[in-house]
């Protein structure tokens, strides 16, 4: 793909707001992935698992469908496995590692990135049933039902664990200091996201600030987390501009596919 | 041509679900409708959750199934209206329970507003042990061996089993 150039026309909206929802879903389904056969508990291995599944199976909708807007022979396969980092359209937020200053794999970091996102798709899930864009509705028909589940697990151990003991509440606070920052990129609209909401396909992120906050200030109340200051950067990675961790994501994700084109099993 | 059509929903009729082979396809409400279309016949089917792994082995089922009646059909996938474990038949809701797999409640119109604000103020469903019916349970997880169901333990028999959330 080339790098998006103003003015941005219909089918460039189309197609690149498909990308941004579906390469969020994949990103964060694959990090996520990270925990099989590593979560802290055999439960959470298995829902982290089964929401990753949740994730890259909306990825995949989503990418067929933009193979359609698409043409000229893309397919679902050669946007997820040939595409560098720099064609990737999803938030920074969600292609970061694990790791905080504590631990490589921290499992608060994990938790409060999964309640900041889903808090988001809920209402962008829920909008977008009613976009222009038919297929793309009939997709978010399907990821809403799946994203209250999300929502409700991520949000669950949020309280869980700012209510819990002193180092996992300090922990919690960390990430929320930590990641909050990153979520400033929802609130910005990409010359995408303003064709496409113009357009009636997309939803306008914006709109959706102040029940975001309703959400997030519910939970971090009950968890007894304090909010931290949103932070002064803007993050790009919806606008192709990643940080250094999505390229080793991508080059693990792709390898396979990479070192087998057109491999079938 | 309408013998045909209902030879169709006959054999898929038996054809069961990969993950949970007591119920068919069709009681699932997998199966959403076998029609005419130019050129022969067209079976719609639907998937339960995004990325559930059996739809691909659900398309080659069918297909097998149809040949062994030496019938064939395309097979298109549509997504919307999106799935719900409402179109579950009370039959299968049956069979799931005495295969040891508690059956989903209905969803119930709202239900998606208030888990986002208050899921913890809402009175937790009885959900009834499969072995031993008793309903002093407790969810143990919300994602139990599918994505489709949540782990529950019986706090009488202690015997952990599956509950198939409402989706």
């Amino acid at each position: 793909m080339k790098t998006v150039e103003a003015p941005v026309g219909t089918r460039t909206a189309a197609l690149g707001y498909l990308l941004h929802l579906a390469d969020n879903a994949l990103v964060l389904g694959q990090r996520n992935a990270e925990w099989c056969g590593n979560g802290p508990v055999l439960e959470e291995d298995i829902a982290l698992a089964n929401m990753s599944l949740d994730l890259i199976g909306q990825a995949r909708l989503l990418y067929q469908h933009a193979a359609v807007v698409a043409g000229e022979g893309v397919t679902e396969d050669s946007l997820a496995y040939f595409r560098d980092a720099t064609d990737f359209r999803n938030y920074t937020l969600l292609e970061l590692p694990h790791s905080s200053d504590t631990s490589e794999r921290d499992y608060a970091v994990t938790i409060v990135r999964n309640f900041l996102y889903s808090a988001l798709m809920l209402l962008l899930w829920e909008g977008l049933q009613k976009s222009k864009d038919a297929q793309l509705a009939a997709i978010a028909g399907k990821s809403f039902k799946e994203v209250r589940y999300h929502f409700r697990h991520s949000r669950d151990w949020l309280v869980r664990l700012g209510d819990g003991t002193a180092e996992s509440r300090a922990r919690t606070q960390a990430a929320l200091e930590h990641l909050m920052p990153y979520t400033q990129e929802y609130w910005a609209p990409s010359a995408i996201e303003t064709v496409a909401d113009t357009e009636g396909r997309a939803i306008d992120a914006a709109a959706l600030k102040r029940e975001w906050d309703d959400l997030v200030n519910d939970a971090l109340q009950e968890a007894g987390l304090q909010r931290p200051a949103p932070g002064t950067g803007l993050p790009q990675g919806k606008n192709g501009q990643h940080s250094d961790h999505l390229a080793p994501l991508l080059a693990e994700m792709q390898s396979l596919a990479r070192a087998h084109p057109n491999a079938l099993w | 041509m309408v013998n045909t059509l209902q030879q169709v929903w006959d054999v898929l009729e038996a054809v069961p679900d990969p993950e949970i082979p007591v119920v068919s396809i069709r009681e699932l409400g997998i199966l959403r409708d076998v029609r005419h279309v130019e050129g022969g016949v067209e079976v719609i089917i639907t998937p339960t959750y995004s990325g559930c792994p059996a739809m691909g082995q659900i398309e080659d089922d069918i297909r097998a199934a149809l040949a062994q009646h030496q019938l064939s059909a395309r097979i298109t996938t549509q997504l919307a209206p999106a799935w719900t474990t409402d179109w579950m038949t009370a039959a299968a809701k049956t069979k799931l329970r005495s295969y040891g797999i508690v059956p989903p409640h209905t969803t119930t119109p709202g239900s998606d507003k208030v888990i986002r604000f208050a899921p913890r103020h809402q009175a937790a469903e009885a959900v009834a042990c499969p072995q031993c019916g008793s309903v002093n349970t407790t969810e143990t997880s919300h994602f139990g061996s599918t994505a489709c169901k949540a782990l529950y333990k019986c706090l009488d028999c202690l015997e952990p089993f599956d509950y198939f959330k409402p989706y």
